[in-house]
C-alpha cells in the first residue's frame, strides 16, 4: 500500500497555541481513515492545513509525492482534494444545481474572454457542465430538487449534497468533517452504509473526522487519535478502542469506549 | 421553447438599435425625451456594471463613480485634446473603448486589494479610491482642474447608447452565466467553501472588478460626450450614490433588475421635476419602503428568462417529475 497522503512534522500556531503540534500520519490509497479526538483536539485544524485554509507554521504535506504545502485552497482542490464542512457551507442563495456546477467548473477548461464573448467552445463547455452535474445529482437522488435553492433543502439533503459537491470535483481523496453531526444514531448507519457505497463507487481514499463511535469503528480501516494536536495513539479500530491512552483522554480514568 | 421565441429577443434587439438610428431623424422624439433616453441607457450600463461587484459578488463598493470619472475624462482628453478633428464616426467608439479600457486598467488595483479585504473594509477602500480620483483630477491643469472640461463635442447619440447598452448587459450576461460568474456568485455565497471547491478567488475577483470599472468608464464617456461638459463633482459621492440606489431598487445579482432599477429612478427623477430639491426626498424614502418590504430589490437574485441565455441540455431521460431540468429555470 502507498501513501496518498502523509503529513511531516506538521505544526500550526495560533499566536501561543500550538493547534496541530509535529504531527505526522500517512493516508494510504484506498483505505477508509477516521480522525478522533476529544473536541478542541485539532481535528478540524488539520482539515484546514490539509486543504490549504490554513498555511502550515512548519512541516510538509506530501500529495500524491508533491508537497502541497502552502499551495491555496482552490489549487489543491484542484489536485484533487474534497472535503466538506462540520457545519454546512453550501451557497446556500444558489441553486442545488449550480452548487454542484460550481465545484464542476474547475474541470472546465475556457478563458474569461471566450466567457464574455460565449464562443461556441464555452458553450459546449458549460452544456457539458449542466449534463455532468445533473447525473451527479441524479445518482444521489437530488435530481428533483436541481432547480431548488440550496439553502431550502432539508439538513439530510444539504449534507448529502455537501458530499455530491465535493464529488464533482472528481477527488482522489475525500475529507469528511463530522458528516453524521446532528444525525441520530439510525440516521448515523444509513450514513455508514451510505459512505461505504460512495466510497467504492468513486474508488476514493476517504479521511473522516467522526464523534460518532459505533459508525467510526465500523467503517473505518484505521484510526489515528489526536489530542491537544498531537497524535497519541493510531491503528485498527480494535487496538484503537483497547489502548489506554485513548480510553484516558475521552474518559479520564479507566473505562471502556462505547 | 419554441423557434419563435427563441429568435425573439435578437429580433427585438435589432428592431430596437434600427428605431434607435431613426429616432432622432423622425421628429417624432424632441430632444428632451433623447435626453432622458439615452440617460436611461448610460444609467442601465452604470446599475449592471456596479451589479456585477455589490449584487453578484456580494461586496459593497461606492467607488463607481470614481471609475466612470477615469472613463469620462480619457474620452474627452482624446475627443477635445488630441484628435479634435478627426471623423466622429471612428473617434468616437475608440474614445469610449479607450475610456472603459483606462477605468478597467484602475480596477486592477481595487481587484488585488480585495483579496485580502471584505466588506465594510473593501466599501472603505472604493470611497477613498473615489476620493482620490475626484482629487486627483481637481489637481490636474491639463483637464481643467476643478472647472473641469468643457466643449465636449456632442457625440451620444440614442443609437450610440443603446448600442453600449446592450453591449454591457450581454457581455455581463455571458459573464454572470459562465464558470467565472458561478465563481463570483460562489464568493458572495461562502469565500471559504468556494476556494475548497476549486473556485480560483482572486483571478474571480479581478474579473469582476476590471468588467464592472470598463463599463463604468463607457458609461462616463458616454456621459461626457451627452452633457457636453465634466468637472470632478460631477463623479462624487452622490453620483455613486445614485447608482447604489439603482442597483438595490431594482435588485441585486439581476439583469433584469439593473434596466428596471435605471428606468425607474432616471424617469422618476425626470417626473418629479415639478417637485424640485423635494424629489430627493421621494427616492430615498422609496428606498427605505422597499429595503423594509424587499430587502433584495423588486427583482433581487431572479431574472426574466429572456434575459438568459438559452443553453438546453442535450436531450436526456426525463426524471421522475418528468421536468427537463434546464438551464433556464436556474437563477445565477
Amino acid at each position: 500500500m502507498s501513501a496518498l497522503l502523509e503529513t511531516r512534522h506538521l505544526t500550526r500556531q495560533f499566536g501561543g497555541l500550538r493547534a496541530i503540534g509535529d504531527l505526522s500520519l500517512s493516508v494510504n490509497k484506498g483505505e477508509i481513515l477516521g480522525v478522533i479526538g476529544p473536541n478542541g483536539a485539532g481535528k478540524t485544524t488539520f482539515f484546514n492545513l490539509l486543504t490549504g485554509i490554513y498555511p502550515p507554521s512548519s512541516g510538509d504535506i506530501l500529495f500524491n509525492g508533491g508537497s502541497i504545502a502552502g499551495l491555496r485552497p482552490s489549487e489543491i482542490a484542484r489536485l484533487g482534494v474534497a472535503r466538506t464542512f462540520q457545519n454546512i457551507r453550501l451557497f446556500r442563495q444558489l441553486s442545488v444545481l449550480e452548487n454542484v456546477r460550481i465545484a464542476y467548473d474547475s474541470r472546465l477548461v475556457y478563458s474569461p474572454v471566450e466567457a464574455l464573448l460565449r464562443t461556441p467552445n464555452a458553450r459546449a463547455r458549460e452544456r457539458e457542465s449542466i449534463n455532468a452535474s445533473m447525473e451527479l445529482l441524479e445518482l444521489f437522488e437530488l435530481g428533483p430538487m436541481a432547480g431548488d435553492l440550496a439553502g431550502d433543502l432539508s439538513y439530510g439533503s444539504q449534507r448529502r449534497l455537501e458530499i455530491v459537491r465535493a464529488l464533482a470535483l472528481n477527488p482522489s481523496l475525500l475529507l469528511l468533517d463530522e458528516p453524521a453531526a446532528g444525525m441520530n444514531p439510525s440516521e448515523a448507519m444509513q450514513l455508514l452504509d451510505f459512505l461505504k457505497w460512495v466510497h467504492g463507487k468513486f474508488s476514493l481514499t476517504i479521511v473522516l473526522i467522526e464523534h460518532h463511535m459505533q459508525m467510526v469503528m465500523a467503517l473505518c480501516d484505521r484510526i489515528e487519535v489526536i489530542e491537544f494536536g498531537v497524535r497519541i495513539a493510531g491503528g485498527t479500530p480494535d487496538e484503537v478502542k483497547a489502548n489506554p491512552r485513548v480510553i484516558e483522554a475521552y474518559l479520564g480514568v479507566e473505562g471502556e469506549l462505547p | 421553447m419554441g423557434a419563435k421565441s427563441r429568435y425573439l429577443p435578437a429580433v427585438l434587439l435589432i428592431a430596437g438599435f434600427v428605431a434607435s438610428v431613426m429616432v432622432p431623424s423622425t421628429g417624432l422624439v424632441n430632444d428632451y425625451l433623447q435626453f432622458v433616453l439615452m440617460s436611461v441607457a448610460i444609467n442601465a450600463i452604470l446599475c449592471v456594471s456596479l451589479n456585477l461587484v455589490n449584487g453578484w459578488m456580494g461586496e459593497f463598493s461606492v467607488g463607481h463613480a470614481g471609475f466612470m470619472a477615469l472613463g469620462a475624462y480619457a474620452s474627452a482628453v482624446l475627443t477635445v485634446k488630441l484628435f479634435p478633428g478627426a471623423p466622429p464616426l471612428l473617434l468616437f467608439p475608440a474614445a469610449v473603448l479607450i475610456g472603459g479600457a483606462v477605468a478597467g486598467v484602475a480596477g486592477i488595483p481595487i481587484g488585488i486589494l480585495s483579496f485580502k479585504t471584505r466588506g465594510d473594509y473593501l466599501a472603505i477602500i472604493t470611497l477613498a479610491f473615489l476620493m482620490i480620483v475626484k482629487s486627483g483630477l481637481e489637481n490636474i491643469p491639463y483637464t481643467g482642474g476643478p472647472r473641469g472640461m468643457l466643449g465636449i463635442p456632442r457625440l451620444t447619440t440614442v443609437a450610440w447608447a443603446y448600442f453600449w447598452c446592450v453591449v454591457a448587459f450581454w457581455v455581463i450576461r455571458n459573464l454572470v452565466y459562465s464558470k467565472y460568474g458561478r465563481g463570483i456568485a460562489a464568493i458572495r455565497e461562502d469565500e471559504i467553501a468556494a476556494e475548497a471547491m476549486g473556485v480560483p478567488t482572486r483571478s474571480a475577483k479581478l474579473v469582476a472588478f476590471v468588467t464592472s470599472s470598463f463599463f463604468a468608464g463607457v458609461a462616463g464617456a458616454l456621459f461626457a460626450h451627452q452633457l457636453q461638459f465634466i468637472n470632478p463633482s460631477s463623479f462624487d459621492i452622490l453620483k455613486s450614490t445614485e447608482i447604489l440606489v439603482m442597483v438595490y431598487l431594482g435588485g441585486v445579482a439581476s439583469l433584469g433588475g439593473s434596466l428596471l432599477g435605471a428606468g425607474v429612478v432616471t424617469i422618476l427623477t425626470q417626473c418629479l421635476q415639478p417637485l424640485g430639491t423635494w424629489r430627493m426626498v421621494v427616492l430615498p424614502a422609496l428606498l427605505v419602503l422597499l429595503m423594509l418590504f424587499r430587502p433584495g430589490g423588486i427583482m433581487g437574485y431572479r431574472d426574466w428568462a429572456w434575459l438568459k441565455p438559452r443553453l438546453s441540455p442535450k436531450p436526456r431521460p426525463k426524471n421522475e417529475d418528468g421536468q427537463q431540468p434546464e438551464k433556464g429555470e436556474v437563477s445565477p
